[in-house]
């Protein structure tokens, strides 16, 4: 597989207070993003994921290190022909209507007259903004600037897509709405870069994922090869049985309106469990084997850390 | 092309700001207000009228660039936009070079509009369009342009009220610096001369700009000044520009 990103040794620091002194941001970043993956970048606040994208795009200059973008030089005009770009909480020319907000970034990439016009109806319908093409941005909910943000980091049909923080301040529809136009994304072979702190949304949608913690990369691979498939407990979730039938099997967690929460620990005890409800006649509402998810990798790297 | 997209885009953004209709608003009525001091005033009625007139277009002209040109570059910075912008395939050079064409571009429509009411008022009074008085205001179009330029060059560092007392300090300083040369050609050879020659040739004179006294009075005025002024606003706008391109090519947008 190409590699569509790669970053190798990436160092940035900043000057900070009256008496200036140096503050490390970056110590050491390596990553490789191949074509045709959602490629997620997690990280807790501060961690320095934006400062990674921020040099990506040549918006702030690194202290050290190489930046390759689809095989050319990062600040060259090719690799900037070739991505998109949505940043975290998008600030845009609000007294532009979103057409014309649309047509100023196409001109940037020299498209024609007719080509432009082609691309903002298909964009504005994609993010189905059809009916505000007209509006000024100013008048644009926070969830209809993502949308037409989004918009404009596709206006050139890029080959790699920077994503940084964009389900951010959404509510769950609007989330679902961006999570599958970015799955759509790779469906149409683009990559694409995303950095995000909620885990949920990352582990439903990324092919593979860095982990960066106080400005280094602390484990970057697959997902299912980062999160092991071991069952760390079982959550069963029954009625019609009394709470001491049931001592010594697991936790027993909330025993309310005639139901019971059991977390069983040893996968051995649940037959044990199971038998005891069929002996008195009981009823499994559900049964749920919990393995490691990416938010307990996630707590675990970050708290040893 | 893409310079030019940049250009427009600042357009729409220069021309839908308040201030430029209040500065518009102010320069017509003291434009007008040339109209009463000529009442008050003994002699050429005329005289004083395009005295006033052209003193407001300059004035208010160059506060116009002042005030919308300080914001322009670190409006772009503080709102972020310069975000998605950069991450286009656009040079630096090539963002500043269109904020200055933009900025131009507006600052030639206004003062369009202000040499129409100052030519209109005129008309009023010697019933013919005193052509003329284009000359004075081509002058005055070249000098902000360089204001403009300095503007943006602050503004590349600076916040916009740090940036407008800088400019307004280079426009006095420009203004007042003839004075140094008068200075100068009184004092004895010696370091303090030749220190006041290198402090006098790096001080902008802004006053290469002014031909208002010659073209109101009808005064000659030799062709080699025309091009020596030409010449002056030019390379002194590309000089500025290009100083603003090298702090601007480097910077960390943070």
């Amino acid at each position: 597989m190409a590699i569509a990103l790669e970053v190798k040794d990436l160092h940035k620091s900043f000057k900070t207070g009256f008496i200036p002194k140096r503050k490390k941001i970056l110590e050491g970043i390596f990553l490789k993003v191949e074509e045709g993956e959602i490629f997620g970048y997690l990280g807790p606040n501060g961690a320095g994921k934006t400062t990674t994208i921020k040099c990506i795009l040549g918006l702030i200059f690194p202290d050290k290190g190489e930046i390759e973008i689809l095989g050319h030089d990062y600040l060259s005009l090719q690799a900037k022909q070739r991505i998109g770009f949505l940043p975290e909480n998008p600030y845009f020319y609000d007294y532009l209507t979103a057409s014309e907000f649309l047509r100023f970034y196409a001109q940037l990439f020299g498209l024609d007259k007719k080509e432009i016009d082609k691309k903002i109806t298909g964009l504005l319908s994609l993010v189905r903004l059809e009916d505000s093409s007209d509006i000024q941005l100013r008048k644009f909910s926070r969830g209809m600037l993502q949308r037409i943000g989004f918009a404009q980091a596709l206006i050139n049909d890029p080959s790699l897509v920077l994503l940084d923080e964009p389900l951010g301040g959404l509510d769950p529809l609007g989330r679902k709405e961006i999570r599958d136009i970015i799955v759509r994304l790779r469906d149409n072979g683009k990559t694409v870069f995303l950095s995000s702190h909620i885990l949920q949304d990352i582990e439903m949608i990324c092919d593979r994922v860095a982990i960066i913690v106080q400005g280094q990369v602390i484990n970057q691979g697959k997902l299912q090869d980062l999160i092991s498939e071991k069952i760390l407990f079982t959550e069963i979730i029954l009625s019609g049985i009394e709470k001491k039938d049931l001592e010594g099997l697991g936790e027993c967690l909330a025993a309310d309106g005639g139901r019971i929460l059991l977390k069983v620990f040893d996968e051995k005890k649940v037959n044990g469990v199971l038998e005891i409800i069929q002996e008195h006649k009981g009823k499994i509402h559900s049964l749920i084997p919990r393995t490691e998810t990416l938010e307990d990798l996630f707590v675990g790297m970050v708290t040893k850390q | 092309m893409k310079i030019l997209a940049v250009a427009n885009n600042t357009f729409k953004e220069a021309i839908r700001d308040r201030i430029l209709y209040l500065l518009l608003f102010f320069a017509a009525v003291c434009i007008g207000f040339s109209r009463v001091l000529a009442l008050l005033t003994v002699g050429d009625e005329v005289k004083i009228i395009k005295d006033v007139g052209l003193a407001s277009i300059s004035l208010f002209g160059a506060l116009m660039a002042i005030l919308i040109g300080t914001g322009l570059v670190y409006k772009e910075i503080d709102k972020k936009t310069i975000y998605t912008l950069i991450s286009k395939p656009i040079h630096r050079y090539q963002f500043l070079l269109g904020k200055f064409l933009g900025l131009v571009f507006t600052l030639f429509i206004m003062l369009l509009l202000m040499s129409i009411i100052f030519l209109a008022l005129l008309f009023l009074h010697t019933y013919t369009i005193e052509w003329a008085m284009l000359v004075a205001i081509f002058f005055i179009f070249l000098e902000l342009c360089l204001i403009t330029a300095v503007a943006i060059f602050f503004s590349c560092f600076s916040s916009p009220i740090l940036s407008s007392i800088f400019s307004i300090a280079f426009y006095l300083i420009g203004h007042l610096s003839w004075g140094f040369e008068t200075l100068l050609q009184k004092m004895k050879p010696g370091v303090g001369k030749t220190l006041g020659q290198i402090l006098y040739t790096v001080l902008p004179d802004l006053e290469n700009f002014n031909f208002k006294t010659e073209i109101v009075h009808h005064l000659p005025i030799p062709t080699k000044f025309f091009v020596y002024s030409s010449f002056y606003g030019i390379f002194y706008t590309l000089f500025v520009l290009i100083l603003s391109m090298l702090v601007f090519r480097k910077r960390d947008f943070i």
